[in-house]
């Protein structure tokens, strides 16, 4: 079987429209984490991981109406307890603002004896709870960030001592568009925001960085050849399309198994899987209608060195060694 | 290097032996083929604090401070009998708690939180030991009628020095159960007993009819257990129970060297009020044991030698520095500067861990069987070698991971299965070249040859950046992110490995065994 045989798909020339389509997933993004802070008081739905407070996770023998719990906890006088459906019909997610810094009591003994009236004791099991300080929630907000911020500079540093500048600036372009816009659509389906999320919102970056080396590396074999009267828009074009099956088959198997994951992985992986399935739509996205399209930017604002003598500085011209893998 | 096929076929396979024997290893000595995590199999991980609301402290204080917690809960979460709890520090201001399985995270909250306590106690002279040690008999028989029966009524265990003393008389009835359960005296008047009777000694000891039996102001404690000791004993220690000083009265304590004899000592001062108390109680106790207790456990126990007022020392006999710092440390967290706070709690039932690990490997089986169809319609013969280098990839990721003890957390088990997924790329990127270069004329052989080639630099340069990014992460991330981080990192360099090392080498296998003039390759 094959896919994309001798394509020759005029991308670079839709990368207008490509702007369009980013230029609208942004403005929805910055629309979306508007509304949150008006309504969620934060940009994104953070969980308790980040911004601290409690979570109880109870599984009811029965199937329970989720009002249920909430008069049992209103009449309690909690009435500041979120509660919401987790899973299918049994489970219920307790979630307070606030946490017990003292020693001793746990969370699940409050939820206990509110619930206690209304669900005598064995109707059902608290399957997990989770209590995080404001302060580790700020520390572990802090070191998402800090953590992105590093291995974006390092991937900018490789890339421009292995390729050159504008590609290590390109790809961070395109990366930095993937996190926006996935951040948006965290921000748009309020989908919350926990530690796993912040590990699958680094895959995506990996993934899509994956992606568009793959084509950078294309690009900078294509340039380093004698060139038959090729622009550099033409040049980049090809190398896209000659990328195309590989893009598109390992874009492929990478969501297969991510649908799997959705489907079969329970609801605790769903919302990972989740974001991890519109990450890879978009990284696939990007490294095609984005990074080349930046870099071809980039080279007519800055201008390249006369297309010979770059052809000889640049690494990929000078004989290959052998190398036997 | 490794030209020869047989070379590369013989290191293939010596891996995966080795990750076969690592995996099977591992699933005999800790019941599983690569530890899970507390997600996964169900725990309680506790992050705790110095709480410096109460009183500010210096950096320098709050990283001694931190070691002496850290010291003092250790010790405590022991008692808790939890299978290898995780007691750690975490970065400078913090201990992590992981207790595997343990459900009752109230419990255990209680036991960490509990206010370290530190006394000096007198031992028991060896003769007052073995009248209680007799009494101990007696009480122990009759409340345990059952087993006194079947312990041995003559027979003396090896070094039971109190059985020889003991009037025949008590032993001919009923037996000595609760000596027969001794392994003998230790050289310090403690009384040694085997680990594998230590449970039936505890459950003794916890009897309130046996408890009864103690003569007044008497106390039975157990030692810490160390590593450097005998590690198939434990020791108990016959006590009076009225403290000589507790821990309040502690100002500081220091480890170093005695001047005399150059031998390592603990150096502790008392503050005034204690002094006093102190100077009293070594009056009345002179070359007795003096017992130090923290948590009521027995660290160590020398010898009173001289009256001692707010200064003392430890003498440590043939003990090193090391033990000399370690007692030091001991005593100064019986007076931590500030107490402890949990600033984080987390617990997981094991039904949603064991829930987790069966859809996790069900969704991973189907992620891959997915990934299998996609390749072997694709590129068929040589998506079959490409399979062959997946069921590799798989197998080398879980023997890394039991091999490095990482732990697989469930984002760790996202991270795998999304790496099935992306393991095949520098499969995919070097069959399109050598079906670029087949369809630019070339020789099988020749294309084959050339395609790995020309694929290395994108899979490098592709795979390094996010190799990177896996670094960072570790460095960076906290808990569940490194194992996430350590996941993503193994599965990067195995996969490499296995794309272009393993398939190079099925492709050789096969080209070598087809006769040269055939012609296309079914890829």
């Amino acid at each position: 079987m094959r896919l994309f045989t001798n394509a020759n798909y005029p991308i670079m020339h839709w990368r207008k429209r490509a702007y369009a389509v980013t230029a609208l997933l942004f403005l929805a993004t910055f629309v979306a984490m508007g509304v949150n802070v008006a309504q969620l008081g934060s940009w994104l739905n953070y969980g308790v991981d980040f911004r601290g407070g409690t979570l109880v996770h109870l599984a009811f023998n029965r199937p329970v109406e989720i009002t249920d719990v909430r008069a049992a906890a209103r009449s309690a006088g909690r009435e500041d307890w979120e509660i919401s459906r987790f899973g299918g019909n049994n489970e219920v997610v307790v979630r307070k603002e606030t946490f017990q810094e003292n020693l001793g009591r746990s969370p699940e003994e409050d939820v206990r004896d509110a619930l206690r009236s209304r669900f005598p004791d064995n109707t059902y099991k608290v399957v997990r709870t989770e209590a995080v300080g404001p302060k580790v929630g700020n520390e572990l907000q802090y070191r998402a960030l800090i953590a992105i911020l590093i291995s974006l500079a390092i991937t900018m540093v490789y890339l421009a001592v292995r390729f050159e500048w504008r590609f290590g600036l390109a790809a961070i372009a395109a990366t930095f568009h993937d996190i926006l816009i996935t951040l948006g659509i965290l921000a748009i389906t309020r989908n919350e925001v926990s530690l796993g999320t912040v590990a699958a919102f680094l895959t995506i970056v990996g993934y899509s960085l994956n992606d568009t080396i793959v084509v950078f590396d294309r690009i900078r074999e294509s340039l380093a050849k004698p060139r038959h009267d090729q622009t550099y828009l033409e040049i980049l074009n090809r190398a896209i399309n000659e990328t195309l099956p590989r893009t598109v088959l390992t874009a492929s198997g990478t969501l297969v198994t991510l649908i799997s994951l959705f489907l079969f992985g329970g609801p605790v992986i769903r919302d990972f899987a989740l974001v991890l399935i519109l990450g890879i739509f978009i990284g696939t996205f990007s490294s095609i209608f984005v990074a080349a399209p930046v870099l071809y930017f980039i080279q007519n604002k800055w201008p390249n060195k006369p297309a010979r003598q770059q052809a000889a500085s640049s690494r990929s011209a000078r004989p290959r060694e052998r190398t036997t893998v | 290097m490794f030209q020869n096929l047989k070379a590369r076929l013989g290191l293939i396979f010596l891996l995966a032996a080795l990750c076969v024997g690592i995996l099977f290893w591992n699933n005999a000595r800790k019941g599983a083929m690569v530890t899970l995590g507390l997600d996964l199999q169900g725990g309680t991980h506790l992050a705790l604090e110095i709480d410096e609301s109460k009183a500010a402290l210096t950096s320098a204080q709050r990283s001694e401070a931190i070691d002496r917690a850290l010291k003092v809960v250790r010790l405590r979460v022991d008692e808790l009998g939890v299978a290898e709890p995780v007691v750690q520090k975490a970065g400078d201001s913090r201990i992590i708690v992981e207790l595997a399985g343990l459900q009752n995270t109230n419990a255990a909250k209680d036991v960490i939180s509990k206010a370290a306590f530190l006394e000096f106690q007198v031992v028991k002279r060896p003769e007052e030991a073995q009248s209680v040690v007799t009494r101990l008999d007696q009480a122990v028989a009759r409340a345990f009628p059952a087993e006194a029966a079947k312990a041995p009524a003559s027979a003396t265990p090896a070094g039971g020095v109190f059985q020889q003393k003991t009037p025949a008389a008590d032993s001919a009835a009923v037996g000595r159960p609760f000596s027969s359960k001794l392994a003998g005296a230790g050289s310090q008047g403690q009384l040694i007993v085997a680990l594998k009777d230590t449970a039936a000694v505890a459950r003794y000891l916890r009897s309130p009819a046996v408890l009864a039996a103690l003569p007044r102001g008497t106390e039975v404690l157990w030692n810490v257990p160390s590593a450097e000791e005998n590690k198939d004993v434990r020791s108990l220690w016959l006590v009076d129970s009225k403290a000589m000083i507790t821990g309040e009265y502690l100002a500081n304590a220091t480890a170093g060297t005695d001047q005399q004899f150059n031998r390592p000592v603990v150096f502790f001062e008392l503050n005034r009020r204690g002094g006093r108390v102190f100077e009293r109680e070594t009056g009345r106790n002179l070359q007795r044991q003096m017992a130090i207790v923290l948590d009521n456990q027995v660290y160590t126990a020398p010898i009173i030698q001289s009256q001692i007022g707010r200064n003392g020392q430890i003498t440590l006999g043939s003990s090193t520095l090391d033990e000399a710092s370690d007692l030091a440390l001991v005593l100064r967290a019986g007076a931590l500067p500030a107490p402890l706070k949990i600033v984080e709690e987390r617990s997981v039932g094991p039904t949603m861990g064991a829930d987790s690990v069966n859809k996790g490997f069900v969704a991973g089986l189907l992620g891959i069987v997915g990934v299998v169809v996609i390749m072997l319609a694709y590129y068929r013969l040589a998506g079959l070698f490409a399979v062959g280098a997946l069921a590799l990839y798989v197998l080398y990721t879980l023997g890394s991971m039991a091999a490095l003890d990482a732990v697989l957390t469930f984002p760790g088990i996202a991270g795998l299965v999304l790496s099935i997924g992306m393991s095949v790329d520098a499969n995919v990127l070097i069959f399109e070249r050598i079906r670029e270069e087949l369809d630019a004329g070339r020789q099988v052989r020749a294309a084959v040859s050339e395609g790995f080639k020309q694929a290395l630099s994108a899979i490098v340069d592709s795979n390094v950046t996010t190799l990177l990014t896996a670094a960072v992460l570790f460095y960076v991330g906290t808990g569940p992110i490194r194992g996430f981080a350590v996941t993503l990192g193994i599965g990067i360099i195995i996969s490499m490995f296995t794309a272009i090392f393993v398939t190079r080498t099925l492709f050789t296998l096969y080209l070598e065994r087809r006769s040269p003039a055939a012609q296309g390759l079914s890829i």
